[in-house]
Parts: C-alpha cells; sequence; structure tokens
C-alpha cells in the first residue's frame, strides 16, 4: 500500500493529501477536511449521496481513489456557497419544499447545479434523466425536480 | 399541482408556507446527522452476523480477533445481563426485554441471516472489518422456516422451543395463553354482529387471496451510533433516531442501567419511517465504550442495512366481501397471516383493526395471526401493518364494484363510515371527513378525464390510518430581542420543528421566523415520545400551543406592569398588547422588559392528548401496462387526504408524495429476494430497485380540512395514511388495463407478463 502526495483544490482552497491506494475521497473528505455534506449511503454508487463535483463533473465519491484526484478541483455541497451567499439553486430547493429529511440534499443540489451548467433551460423530462442515480426517498421527486425547474426562470 | 378545499377558519401563522429553520443547514451540507459525529479518540465499531438463517450458537472464540494489533475489545451475548422473557414498560410500548436484547446480540441462537453475534471495536474500520473475519463462532445449523403460511403448520421447524399460542380478543393486549406449542405467537380476533347471517343476506360475493413480500423502509441514510461510557458510569449516546428518549429507554433496559444514567442526544436523521423505532447498535455500542474507555461509533453499511434492522411484513391475506344487489356491504371477512419475523410482534392488529375502517359493515370478521419466522424481525414503516391488508380489501372492493356493475367511488361513498359510526374495533369514529374526500375525488377532473390510449387503465384505492397521541413535552423562552427559542423532545424528520415553532408563533402573535426551535437531548426537555405515529405536529403540537400560552399569559402580566393597569384589562392581538386607553406595547417592548418586571419569562408543557383524530387518504392513478415487457407506467397520480389543517401546506403535501412514492414501489418492484435457505438475495439499492426520478411523475394532491377536534387549530396526523391506498389502487388500474387481477406484491414485469398469459376475466375494475 503505498501512499502518495497529491495537490488539489477542495471548494477553492488548495489541499496537500498524503493517501494511500485504497483511500476514498469520500472518507478523505469527510475524515479529513471534516466536510460531512456528502453522506455515505450505500458505498457502491447506487444512491448519489456522496455526489460532488469533480472539475465540474458529477461524481460519486465513495468510488472515486482519492489518489485520482490529483490536480483536479473538488467541488463539495459546503464550497457551493460563495462569498456568503446562497447558490440560487440553493435557494430554490428551500422555497419549493424540495428538503425533507436532508440527507440525500446535497447530492441532489450538486446534480442540479451540473445540470443547469451543461442546460440552463432543461425540461421536465431532462431533469429526471439526470438525476435518475440520485435516489430520494421522502420526497416522491416532485418538489426536487420543481426546485430545478423553477430555478431555471 | 395542489388544490386545497376551502379552510373553515383563517389563521395568520398556521396555513402559510415559511422556510423551514433547518433548511439553510440542509442544503449547505451543515446539518450534522448521525454518521457525522467525530470525537478525540474515536474508534470504529463493527458487528458479526450469522451466516445462517437458523442456528444454535455452541461456542464463540475471539482470541485471534483480539490478538490482531488495534482491536480493543470484542463483546458477544456474554457481555450483556441477562434477560427473562418478560414485558418491560418501555413509556412508550411494552417491550419484551429478552426479546430487545436478543434481536441486539444473539445469545443461544442465531434466528435470521444478519443476526449479531459479536462485536468489535478497532482504531480503524479495516482492522475491524479484518478482526471479524478472525472470530469462529461454531454453529449447529437448524432448518430455517421461511414464510408464514409454512410456519403455521403444527410440522414446521420451531423458532422459540417455549413458545405457545396466546388468543387475543383486542388489539396491544397480551391475552391468555392457549398453552399450544407453534410458530404462531398470536391469533388475534375481532367479531362484529354476526357475519354468517350477513354473507347469507348478500346477493354478491367476492372471496379472494392475496400476499405480499418483505419490503424495507428504504431511508437512505444507514443506521449508526455513537457512544461513551464515561469513567463515572454516565452513558452518552449520539445516534440516528426517531427519538432520544427511546433510546436512552431501550438503551437503559439491555444494558441493565438506570435510564438516568444514560443522555441521548439526537442527530438529524436521514429518513426513518418507523425503521428507527427500535435500537440496534446503540447498546452495543456503549457496551464497547464500557470495554475500551474510549467513544466508539458503528455505522451499518447498506447491505446490514436490509438484511440486519426491520423490514415490514410479508402477508397473506384471505378476503370474503358480501353485498345486496345496491352495493350495500352485508358482511365482511379477513384471515391475516402477518410474519413478524424472528421475535413476535408484527403489525396484524394494525391491519385487521384498519382495513375495513373506510366503511359501515354491521357483521365483520376478522382473524389475524403473527408469525415468526427466520427473518429479520420487522419494524414498523409507515402506518404499519395498514398497506397490506389494504391491498387486498381494496382489491377486493374494486372487484365487487365491478361484479355489481357500480362506479367504484359510488360503491365507497354508498358505504361511507361517518364520525359516529363503530370503526372494526367497536370504537365509534371521531368527526373525520372520509365522506367528504370520496366526493372530492368523484368530481375531480382526474377522476373525470377519459382514458385514451391502449394498454391504460384507471384504478382508485382508498385507506385508514388511527394516528398516534402519546405525551411529548416543550419548552417555549422568550428572548429579551422579541424572540422565542422554542425546545422540544421531538426529533424532526420531514419538517416538524417549522410546523412546531408556527404554532407557538400563532399563539404569541409572531411569525415563524421569530422562532427559534430546536430539538433537545434527554437532559434538556421532558421526555417525549418518538417521531412516529404521525403524531409530531399533532401531540408535540399541543405542548407547543400549552407552552406558548402559558407565555403569552406572562407577557400579558408583565405588559400590565408597564402599562400600569390590570391584566384582565389587557387585551392582546397579533402581537400588541393594548391598555384599552390607547396605549400599547409590542411584543418586542415586553420581551425587553422581562427582567425588570419580575424576571425571565419561560414556560414548560407537556401534552397527553386523550382524543387523536385519525385520518383517512383516498388515491386515483392511472397507469399503462407494456405488453411486451410487463412494465407499468404511473402516467398521472392524485393523493386526496383529510389533512385537518395544514399546518404547513408544503410540508404536508410533501408527506403525501414521499407515501405515494414507497408505494409505487411496494406496488410494483420493492421485494426481499429470499434464497431456499434464507439469505436475501438482494440486498442492495439496485438490486432492491426503489423508485427513481423516472419512474414517478409529479404527483398531484388535494388537500381536505376538515378540522380535528382534539387540537385546538385542528391540526391532525399525516405523514403515515398516505401509503396505504397506493398498492390496491395500482393493482386496481392494472385490472382495468389489462382485465387481469394481480393478488400479489410486487406487480412486477415478470409477474405483470404472467398474467398477461391467462384470459382475461376483468374489465372495468379500477
Amino acid at each position: 500500500m503505498t501512499a502518495r502526495t497529491i495537490n488539489l483544490n477542495v471548494n477553492g482552497e488548495h489541499k496537500e493529501w498524503s493517501v494511500a491506494e485504497n483511500d476514498l475521497l469520500l472518507t478523505e473528505l469527510r475524515e479529513r477536511e471534516g466536510l460531512t455534506g456528502a453522506k455515505y449511503g450505500c458505498g457502491i454508487g447506487e444512491c448519489g449521496a456522496c455526489t460532488v463535483l469533480v472539475d465540474g463533473q458529477p461524481s460519486l465519491s465513495c468510488l472515486v481513489l482519492a489518489q485520482s484526484v490529483d490536480g483536479c478541483d473538488v467541488l463539495t455541497i459546503e464550497g457551493l456557497a460563495r462569498g456568503g451567499e446562497l447558490d440560487p439553486l440553493q435557494i430554490a430547493f428551500l422555497d419549493q419544499a424540495a428538503v425533507q429529511c436532508g440527507f440525500c440534499t446535497p447530492g441532489m443540489v450538486l446534480m442540479g447545479r451540473a445540470l443547469l451548467n451543461e442546460i440552463p433551460d432543461p425540461t421536465e423530462k431532462d431533469v429526471r434523466e439526470f438525476l435518475k442515480g440520485n435516489l430520494c426517498r421522502c420526497t416522491g421527486y416532485s418538489s426536487i425536480v420543481r426546485a430545478i425547474l423553477t430555478h431555471r426562470r | 399541482m395542489t388544490s386545497t378545499e376551502a379552510r373553515k377558519q383563517q389563521y395568520r401563522v398556521i396555513g402559510t408556507r415559511p422556510i423551514r429553520h433547518d433548511g439553510l443547514d440542509k442544503v449547505t451540507g451543515r446539518a450534522r446527522y448521525g454518521a457525522d459525529i467525530h470525537l478525540p479518540g474515536l474508534l470504529t465499531g463493527k458487528v458479526l452476523r450469522s451466516p445462517h438463517a437458523h442456528a444454535r450458537i455452541r461456542g464463540i472464540d475471539a482470541s485471534k480477533a483480539l490478538a490482531l494489533p488495534g482491536v480493543e475489545a470484542v463483546v458477544t451475548a456474554a457481555d450483556f445481563p441477562i434477560h427473562e422473557d418478560m414485558e418491560i414498560d418501555l413509556v412508550e410500548t411494552l417491550g419484551n426485554l429478552r426479546v430487545l436484547a436478543e434481536n441486539i446480540m444473539a445469545s443461544e441462537k442465531v434466528l435470521y441471516r444478519g443476526h449479531a453475534v459479536a462485536a468489535v471495536a478497532a482504531t480503524s474500520a479495516a482492522i475491524a472489518e479484518e478482526a471479524l473475519g478472525l472470530i469462529e463462532v461454531d454453529y449447529e445449523v437448524l432448518p430455517p422456516v421461511l414464510n408464514g403460511p409454512d410456519a403455521m403448520d403444527a410440522n414446521s421447524p420451531r423458532l422459540h422451543e417455549n413458545m405457545t399460542t396466546h388468543s387475543v380478543a383486542k388489539r396491544f393486549e397480551r391475552g391468555t395463553d392457549t398453552g399450544v406449542g407453534s410458530n404462531i405467537a398470536s391469533h388475534l380476533q375481532f367479531k362484529l354482529g354476526d357475519p354468517e347471517a350477513g354473507f347469507a343476506e348478500a346477493d354478491v360475493i367476492v372471496e379472494r387471496e392475496y400476499t405480499t413480500s418483505t419490503v424495507h423502509q428504504g431511508y437512505i441514510e444507514p443506521h449508526t451510533a455513537t457512544a461513551l461510557w464515561d469513567f463515572d458510569g454516565q452513558v452518552t449516546l449520539w445516534s440516528s433516531s426517531q427519538g432520544a428518549f427511546g433510546m436512552r429507554a431501550q438503551t437503559a433496559a439491555v444494558l441493565g442501567i438506570p435510564e438516568s444514567r444514560v443522555k441521548a442526544i439526537p442527530m438529524e436523521i436521514g429518513g426513518g419511517f418507523g425503521g428507527k423505532l427500535n435500537t440496534y447498535l446503540d447498546p452495543v455500542a456503549a457496551a464497547l465504550s464500557r470495554e475500551t474507555g474510549k467513544p466508539v461509533k458503528i455505522t451499518m453499511d447498506r447491505a446490514e442495512v436490509f438484511i440486519a434492522t426491520g423490514p415490514t411484513s410479508a402477508t397473506r391475506s384471505r378476503i370474503k366481501l358480501g353485498a345486496k344487489k345496491d352495493g350495500t356491504l352485508t358482511a365482511a371477512w379477513s384471515e391475516l397471516v402477518y410474519e413478524a419475523g424472528a421475535f413476535p410482534g408484527s403489525p396484524v392488529g394494525a391491519g385487521a383493526s384498519t382495513g375495513f375502517a373506510p366503511y359501515k359493515i354491521e357483521n365483520i370478521l376478522v382473524d389475524g395471526y403473527d408469525v415468526v419466522v427466520n427473518k429479520p424481525k420487522v419494524a414498523a414503516y409507515r402506518a404499519p401493518g395498514s398497506p397490506q391488508a389494504a391491498f387486498a380489501i381494496e382489491s377486493a372492493m374494486s372487484e365487487l364494484a365491478e361484479k355489481l356493475g357500480m362506479d367504484p367511488i359510488e360503491l365507497r361513498l354508498k358505504n361511507v363510515i361517518r364520525p359516529g359510526d363503530r370503526l372494526p374495533t367497536g370504537v365509534p369514529l371521531l368527526p373525520t371527513g372520509c365522506e367528504e374526500m370520496e366526493k372530492a375525488m368523484r368530481s375531480h377532473p382526474h377522476y373525470n378525464a377519459p382514458i385514451e390510449g391502449p394498454n391504460r387503465g384507471r384504478g382508485v384505492a382508498v385507506g385508514f390510518w388511527g394516528n398516534a397521541g402519546n405525551s411529548s413535552s416543550a419548552t417555549v423562552s422568550v428572548t429579551a430581542d422579541g424572540g422565542v427559542t422554542l425546545v422540544t423532545g421531538s426529533v424532526d424528520i420531514g419538517g416538524t420543528r417549522a410546523s412546531l415553532a408556527m404554532q407557538a408563533a400563532e399563539v404569541l402573535g409572531i411569525t415563524a421566523e421569530d422562532v427559534r426551535p430546536s430539538v433537545g437531548d434527554t437532559a434538556s426537555v421532558g421526555w417525549t415520545g418518538q417521531t412516529g405515529g404521525s403524531r409530531t405536529t399533532f401531540s408535540t403540537g399541543l405542548a407547543v400551543v400549552a407552552a406558548a400560552e402559558k407565555v403569552r399569559d406572562e407577557m400579558v402580566k408583565r405588559a400590565a406592569i408597564l402599562l400600569e393597569t390590570e391584566p384582565e384589562k389587557i387585551e392582546f392581538d397579533a402581537g400588541t398588547f393594548k391598555n384599552g386607553a390607547g396605549k400599547s406595547l409590542s411584543f418586542q417592548e415586553v420581551a425587553a422588559a422581562q427582567v425588570r418586571t419580575g424576571g425571565s419569562i419561560t414556560a414548560s408543557a407537556s401534552s397527553n392528548p386523550r382524543q387523536v383524530g385519525p385520518a383517512f387518504a383516498g388515491h386515483i392513478v392511472d397507469v399503462e401496462v407494456d405488453p411486451e415487457t410487463g412494465k407499468v407506467e404511473i402516467l398521472r397520480y392524485t393523493a386526496f387526504q383529510d389533512v385537518g389543517t395544514a399546518a404547513h401546506p408544503s410540508y404536508v403535501e410533501g408527506q403525501i408524495q414521499g407515501a405515494v412514492a414507497q408505494g409505487v414501489g411496494w406496488a410494483l418492484n420493492e421485494e426481499y429476494v429470499w434464497s431456499e435457505d434464507g439469505r436475501m438475495e438482494n440486498a442492495s439499492f439496485l438490486d432492491y430497485r426503489m423508485p427513481t426520478t423516472l419512474d414517478l411523475p409529479m404527483i398531484e394532491t388535494v388537500l381536505i380540512e376538515e378540522p380535528n377536534p382534539a387540537h385546538p387549530f385542528g391540526i391532525r396526523g399525516v405523514g403515515e395514511v398516505c401509503i396505504v391506498p397506493p398498492m390496491a389502487a395500482i393493482a386496481n388500474a392494472v385490472a382495468n388495463a389489462t382485465g387481469r387481477r394481480l393478488t400479489h406484491l410486487p406487480m412486477s414485469p415478470g409477474r405483470i407478463l404472467e398474467a398477461l398469459e391467462r384470459p382475461a376475466t376483468n374489465g372495468t375494475g379500477g
């Protein structure tokens, strides 16, 4: 098991991590950085609760080896609000009551952000297709889909 | 999207839609859930689980595991007190102490695959995992029994050698011991009128058998518990649960220590739906902490959540309905067999008392069987026990409507229960709007829209749930800036901090934002029942209203001092205190003066409602069945519900939409797939297959507001009843679309294709 030093940006801050080959990005974010917004829900990439953005792309951090993000920009839910201002999508989630237990919320918000960066004016079908890998057990998805759709306006 | 029937009374805060107080923390990732806790010196705990569904434990040798560097302790059942087979009062429920303890750590026998046999604490997760592999357990493997009807056979293997069947005539009673050894823990029977005579009077009879599979609540957050057993014997728990007081009671009982020595700190909870009322890990983490002197955290992985927590019962229901030609029900019979899992305690009593509740029927016979099998001990799941019975009864009702040539909603309205009518348990129904709801369904545009296209159909179903009351505590304290803090003991899963703060605001004439609600630990607020039974906004709400009224009355006295008049002369209106002579003070002004007018203003209160206020839901669903693949698509879904007064309509709608989604999963996909030796073969989200965004349309909701007389604002519980109708509504829609009646859940594509091979027998039974 060889440890290696990697350099990366997490929420805009430079980090230098010494990580072993089998260390996971989710564990490093949660335990090393105390960024517990990304959640462990299944550990095998089936629920989306651990979603973070790596170089702008949604990634299941429970499946990402920490060594593979050397040189990358990692954005977690904690880094989405910049300069004390919430992302408009975070406000839309609050306005549309899209948060129930809140456990899937960090992943859902980051997925929504990634979608809107790609397609600024998505249809309901676009939203449902994009979010299909993120499970929510509380809302029936109606309010989450609505939050992303209303935000585009 | 959502329509609300005209409310009878208008409120200032109740019924508005403020943003929940915990919302910001939840969209920014700052909310702290059970697994987010970190303490200095924290050890990782892991649990060794039985690979067998049924086996005797001959011995456990942990010496190799203990020798592994980094392993600090191993515990087995030998490290817990020996408990008698006795009912203990957990305040909230009667629990069997031996069952509680045995389910947490097996002593003599393992009764399901996944049953805990030992636990390890180590300096890292990897070491703990490795240590589990070094613990040697000597098992004598026994034949398992894996379904309810098989387990009832007198010749089947017995799980508990000393168990005898109890005969029960009233729900929640222990009943009389028949002395007959069996896997049937209890046989419950309700009887109203003369069922035999009722069936003899019937012109039309429908009789059919229905079955459902084991399903899980499916919360996304796995169970987790962190415990610290301090040097003075004080135990602190940080856990993901539906109630800190429940965790305190169960943990203390299993460890054999006084409750007063345990403090439970509620963390945010990532969904529960009934599955986090019971503890699985807290006493184990505490025992490991006692052995090591360090804090220990145990978090389940997803497979453990499936195999080692409590799903809900697989069932077999036999239903018989008799009716006159005009649709009047003359008699109803149900025989319900509910699997309890490894220990007694299925929700068959709830199934037995709720299934026929939407109807006024003079002659009813219900037989319910609570049967142990070699599967995980079942736990509560949203209106526990009611959905399985409703699937059978509501399917039969629509089949009856078809036989009678009646519209299925007309048949239901023809027999609708009205306030004052007797429920199947013999208790009269409190004012509740079942009839108003069914009329709203009948006149809704969804029900009157044409069904266009081939392979499409529409179904309806209704459901009942009694809701819980129980006691809760709240403390309201005034801050000098004119706000109030509100502490309750209710864990907030779906927005109850908001719905409770709104009730305080309504009483005090301030805004919801002026109230800062928080969830107290067991040392900072009075005893509060768990968040379950749709009770929090209702019963904790009663405590909040009572505490807020005390604060308001004290504020009136202080205003009288400041305005130099008598308290009786103060008029309090919308947060303003008037002396009747043109002078007034704002809430803020009186608050700012509290210390100099007599000291800080704070009040606590507890609720103990004698009446609760039950709930009805009714659903309309359109489906399309793909004859090539057997896939059922939900085209349109409208959920109606008598919600009393909707404290916060958005969060009420969220409860309904979430329950519908769970119901769609239960109806179409979700089930535990068992191997012949009792292994769950699909213990992952991918294979268990809960609904995703692609499986659901936007779910429409219609809120019918029939005020609950047991609450000053008319609030009634809303969270559970909405999972009762979906399975039957969808089965009725499938029958309407295909002419085939499916009698087993889930109606997965393979089962739909099998049904399509049969000749059509049914054309309109929606």
